[in-house]
């Protein structure tokens, strides 16, 4: 009996041990592709990187053909792609960042009132929506009833409605931090309630709203799909919202089309990567700095 | 006070553009639908055959709705274990300390890669290292997508199963190690029952990302409108066949796209919402 029960402690203590393990060794499994994507990418890509690269709109297939055959670097870069980005990430965030601050604050400010669940199960269910939907909603929008082609006011609304529901719920969540009594006593000072909004609310918690619009910019600089749809992509730098307009993510899946461009597919991507992930590092250092406001 | 009721006013007028942008949402989607569904009916959805040619077009969205539910249950049985041990670790047995920090920021990057990258890095990285074990001639396929949208929806379903895991009672844990309980018995008799629901959603959630996936399926799935025949065999899901042929479709095609689009976006949802309400109920 004594034996039975010193086999069985042992037994407990061994699979005890080994659980440790195996958990260890999946969360070491869970993170080993995103050392090996950025690797992957750093290798590859970084040849490419160079002040052209920046500056200068990508090039056709002709001229990579002949830079890869003749083993050169290939010409151009990814201005096109950068601009267009920027031009409509712009215009999706000064539509979607003051709507989704106000909608915000009028879930904040209206509690568990019945319209306001409402309107949070719909923010909900809207973030969850695929993006590629999206795509197809600007498409039938802007794409085909006001700008009558592929534009980049077209991609910008598929962005903007991508950004809203991040907006919304960062800034509530961020609000409900803050200290009731710090309201109460702008209410008490016959604060105007624009006022306590815009210097108190607002002020207080907003190092939180910029972690919320970062993570949100983050998200749709990488967005692909819905600007497919949408914005097209172009070949030359465009400013005009109703022409079709190149993106970063755009010109990676042209480059990763096309077999002569495969160089700049991996340079290409290595930037999108890198930025993406510097603003989202960035945000939640703000977060992690500024918990609880 | 007058200032007070236009404040008011314009913050509740924002929310209405909520409103208006969901109905709109809901109703240019079912508009555009409508004669697909017109043409087909019902058998839209349950009809195998997907061909464009002019003079003898048929759609059906079967092979998609099969090709999305297939991959993401596919990525979601890949990635409970990698998510669950993840969890485990940051919550559980390395809680609190500088390990679990930055294991939880690498999780964290793992969401901020852009689809279109961790897409290309399985065509040019992933896809020859199946090659090369012999098990598929092209590495396209439907294990190919999945692998890659197990990676991509880990660290959602890693973040919430970490919060509540966390949030299980120590005195419920403190009980059971007094009774001399090991540790890997505290996770499976107490840790895992009292997190159970709220490990479910995660993964429920963490599903709903993979259905609605794109850029990254669309370039491993291998792009083929049939059902996929077996695990290496290529496919279509419905957010990759809309990338794939929206941009030179018109007339019946379009509206056919835009009905698997109504689709997904009607699973999406419901898969969200049950796992939103499990949370809410539960947890």
């Amino acid at each position: 009996m004594d034996n039975l029960l010193i086999n069985n402690i042992s037994r407990r203590n061994r699979t005890n041990a080994r659980l440790k393990y195996i958990i260890i060794a999946g969360a070491v499994i869970t993170v080993v592709p995103i050392f090996l994507i950025v690797g992957n990418l750093a290798l590859k890509g970084y040849r490419q990187i160079n002040m052209a690269f920046f500056t200068e709109p990508a090039p056709d297939t002709f001229q990579a053909m002949m830079a890869t055959s003749s083993g050169e670097v290939i010409p151009g870069g990814i201005a096109n792609g950068l601009i267009g980005s920027l031009l409509m990430v712009l215009v999706a965030s000064l539509v979607s960042i003051p709507l989704g601050l106000m909608t915000g604050v009028y879930l904040y400010e209206n509690g568990t009132k019945r319209y306001a669940n409402f309107i949070r199960s719909l923010t909900e269910i809207l973030q969850g929506v695929p993006s590629i939907i999206l795509g197809i909603i600007a498409y039938l929008w802007i794409v085909k009833n006001i700008t009558r082609g592929y534009s980049a006011l077209a991609g910008s609304t598929a962005l903007t409605i991508m950004m809203l529901p991040l907006i919304i719920r960062s800034t509530e969540e961020t609000m409900k931090m803050i200290p009731v009594t710090i309201r109460e006593a702008a209410f008490a000072l016959g604060t105007p309630y624009y006022k306590m909004v815009i210097k108190v609310l607002i002020p207080v918690s907003f190092s939180g709203l910029a972690t919320g619009v970062l993570l949100a910019l983050s998200r749709i600089l990488g967005e692909t799909a819905p600007l497919m749809l949408t914005a097209l992509g172009s070949p030359s730098v465009s400013l005009d919202l109703t022409n079709p307009v190149s993106a970063v993510p755009l010109l990676i899946w042209d480059f990763y089309n096309d077999p002569n461009m495969v160089n700049l597919v991996w340079s290409a991507s290595l930037f999108l990567m890198v930025f993406v992930l510097s603003m989202n590092l960035l945000s939640r250092s703000i977060a992690s700095k500024h918990k609880y406001i | 006070m007058n200032g007070d009721k236009v404040t008011k006013a314009l913050l509740f007028l924002s929310s209405l553009t909520i409103l208006l942008l969901s109905a709109g949402i809901v109703l240019s989607l079912t508009g555009g639908a409508i004669p697909a569904f017109r043409e087909y009916g019902l058998g839209f959805i349950t009809s195998t055959v997907w061909n464009p040619t002019s003079g003898s077009e048929e759609y059906g969205a079967l092979p998609f709705i099969a090709g999305t539910v297939i991959t993401s249950l596919l990525a979601l049985l890949l990635c409970i274990p990698m998510a669950f041990s993840t969890s485990l670790f940051i919550a559980e047995y390395f809680r609190g300390t500088r390990t679990a920090g930055i294991l939880r920021s690498l999780v964290d990057m793992l969401a901020g890669i852009p689809s279109i990258v961790y897409g290309f890095w399985g065509f040019y990285a992933l896809r020859p290292l199946l090659i090369s074990t012999g098990l598929t001639d092209q590495g396209f396929g439907i294990f190919t997508a999945s692998i890659v949208l197990a990676i991509m929806i880990v660290p959602y379903a890693t973040s919430l199963s970490a919060e509540i895991i966390a949030m299980v009672p120590s005195e419920l844990k403190e009980a059971a190690y007094s009774l001399g309980a090991t540790r890997r018995e505290v996770i499976f008799n107490v840790i895992i029952p009292s997190a159970r629901s709220g490990i479910v959603a995660s993964f429920i959630l963490a599903l709903g990302r993979a259905l609605g996936e794109t850029m990254a399926v669309t370039m491993l799935i291998g792009n083929a409108n049939i059902i996929p025949k077996g695990l290496f065999s290529p496919g279509n899901t419905m957010a990759s066949v809309i990338a794939n042929q929206f941009g030179e479709a018109d007339g019946l095609k379009l509206s056919a796209l835009i009905a698997i689009g109504l689709l997904l976006f009607a699973i999406t949802a419901l898969v969200n919402a049950a796992g939103k309400f499990i949370i809410r109920r539960f947890a």
